[in-house]
């Protein structure tokens, strides 16, 4: 009988992620370190992270359509986002906490700091959450946002967009980052998606139609996957305790 | 078919939390009423096991101006230095009490934060050797495109601070300093201070962990 027996997670590729300091986004000039990140060999702190259980979250969490629906509908184009969530190494991950939020048809956001012209949406709140299921699959359902105005430069506009968080297996994997849609044109003019070097990289934020699972007389579909980092085997020392 | 197109996946690239960050992590700070159970800053439960403490602070910028859009997360073990986690494998029962983890969002005034948590106990470091009491913190905003993570260790351990392996890993000892919170006593509660400076003067320490 052999047991696994798990190390560290592999290290985390800084070229596939945007640098801290990207003077292109403005706002990260004087929030990004001018030191380096100090690289730590990782311990049990950094191998774990919390456990959330099914029975705290509501039927509709997974659902903005009706989430925060209070007199009719929300308005605007109902989409099914759907993908698997896996690690760097191909293996599912499991009872993960995806969260979820974005703005509404009109690209405002019900948050008290948003001042844009764009309407309210009186039905539409912007947030959700679910856990990942045993093959690392996650399924919600909400209005596409519309794209919004920001200043950055002073015409600077995001492409649609759905901000997401992952709290996984290891504290070492908590990511933050947005998914953008197929073939919204605003994607190669963003300097926020700029920040991160790499073309392919860019591509693996863009969710895809997924014509198939489109529902008749319904919803369209969009398919997203998300890799987390991964963890290596420990085969001889096992040096992590 | 066969093996040696083996290809690894990349990991899934990060961005800024934006300004907007509560509305999908907080949605009370935003005043959004979706959830029955909504995350916070409280670890406490009512029969959880250790010393009540609070951990308070701010997030100042390059400038010296403190972030009223940040939002902080923490990660800590139980008072005996054992993780509500699957991956811990101390073999130790965690306090059932206990989550290990909290968010916080700053004040959208004065951009003070803060966890109402216990101290936690000593946790093994690699090879044998052990780590002083400490939190891990990230912190997620608007400008910052990759979450930054750090530690929060105690002013009050002192001779386990000096023989923490992380701390000591630290080649420019000045900079140790930056993740040790103050201890005070504020009406009978034991208050720790902890200020992180993302930028300049004592910028804070930040790990690849």
């Amino acid at each position: 009988m052999s047991q696994l027996i798990l190390g560290a997670y592999a290290q985390r590729n800084t070229d596939d992620h945007p640098p801290a300091y990207t003077p292109g986004y403005k706002t990260s000039v004087l929030r990004s370190p001018k030191n380096a990140l100090i690289s730590i060999a990782e311990t049990l702190t950094e191998v774990t992270a919390p456990h959330f259980s099914a029975d705290q979250f509501g039927p509709k969490d997974n659902d903005l359509i009706l989430n925060y629906a209070k007199d009719g509908l929300p308005v605007g184009e109902r989409i099914i986002v759907h993908g698997y969530v896996r690690d760097q190494f191909g293996r599912p991950v499991k009872n993960a906490l995806l969260e979820v939020w974005q703005a509404n048809a009109s690209g405002r956001y019900r948050h008290p700091n948003d001042q844009f012209i764009g309407a309210m949406d009186p039905n539409f709140g912007g947030c959700g959450r679910m856990l990942t299921d045993a093959n690392g699959y996650f399924v919600f359902r909400t209005i596409k946002p519309g794209p919004y105005p920001w200043r950055n430069r002073i015409n600077e506009w995001r492409p649609a967009h759905i901000h997401f968080s992952l709290i996984a297996d290891g504290w070492a994997q908590r990511l933050i980052s947005q998914l953008y849609f197929e073939g919204d044109t605003l994607i190669d003019s963003c300097p926020i998606i700029k920040t991160i070097p790499s073309e392919e990289q860019r591509r693996a934020l863009i969710a895809l139609e997924d014509k198939s699972n489109f529902i008749e007389a319904d919803s369209r579909c969009y398919r997203f996957d998300i890799t987390l980092r991964g963890r290596r085997a420990t085969y001889f020392e096992n040096d992590l305790t | 078919m066969n093996n040696w197109n083996f290809q690894e996946l990349h990991e899934t690239p990060s961005q800024t939390g934006g300004p907007y960050v509560h509305i999908g992590l907080l949605p009370k700070q935003a005043n959004i009423e979706v959830f029955d159970n909504n995350f916070n800053n409280n670890l406490l439960q009512e029969h959880t096991q250790g010393e009540r403490i609070r951990l308070e602070g701010q997030v100042f910028d390059g400038l010296g101006l403190p972030l009223r859009d940040v939002l902080i997360e923490i990660w800590q073990a139980d008072a005996n230095g054992v993780y509500p986690s699957d991956a811990d494998i101390q073999g130790r029962t965690a306090d059932p009490h206990f989550q290990g983890w909290g968010r916080a969002g700053a004040d959208f005034e004065t951009g003070f934060w803060h966890f109402d948590t216990i101290k936690p106990g000593s946790v093994p470091g690699r090879k044998g050797t052990q780590q002083a009491p400490h939190i891990a913190m990230v912190i997620f905003a608007r400008g910052i495109n990759i979450g930054l993570n750090t530690r929060v260790y105690f002013e009050d351990e002192a001779e386990a601070n000096a023989n923490d392996p992380i701390l000591k890993g630290i080649e420019w000892a000045p900079r140790r300093n930056t993740l040790v919170a103050k201890r005070e006593e504020r009406d009978g509660q034991i208050v720790y201070r902890f200020d992180v400076v993302i930028q300049g003067d004592n910028e804070t320490v930040f790990f690849d962990i």
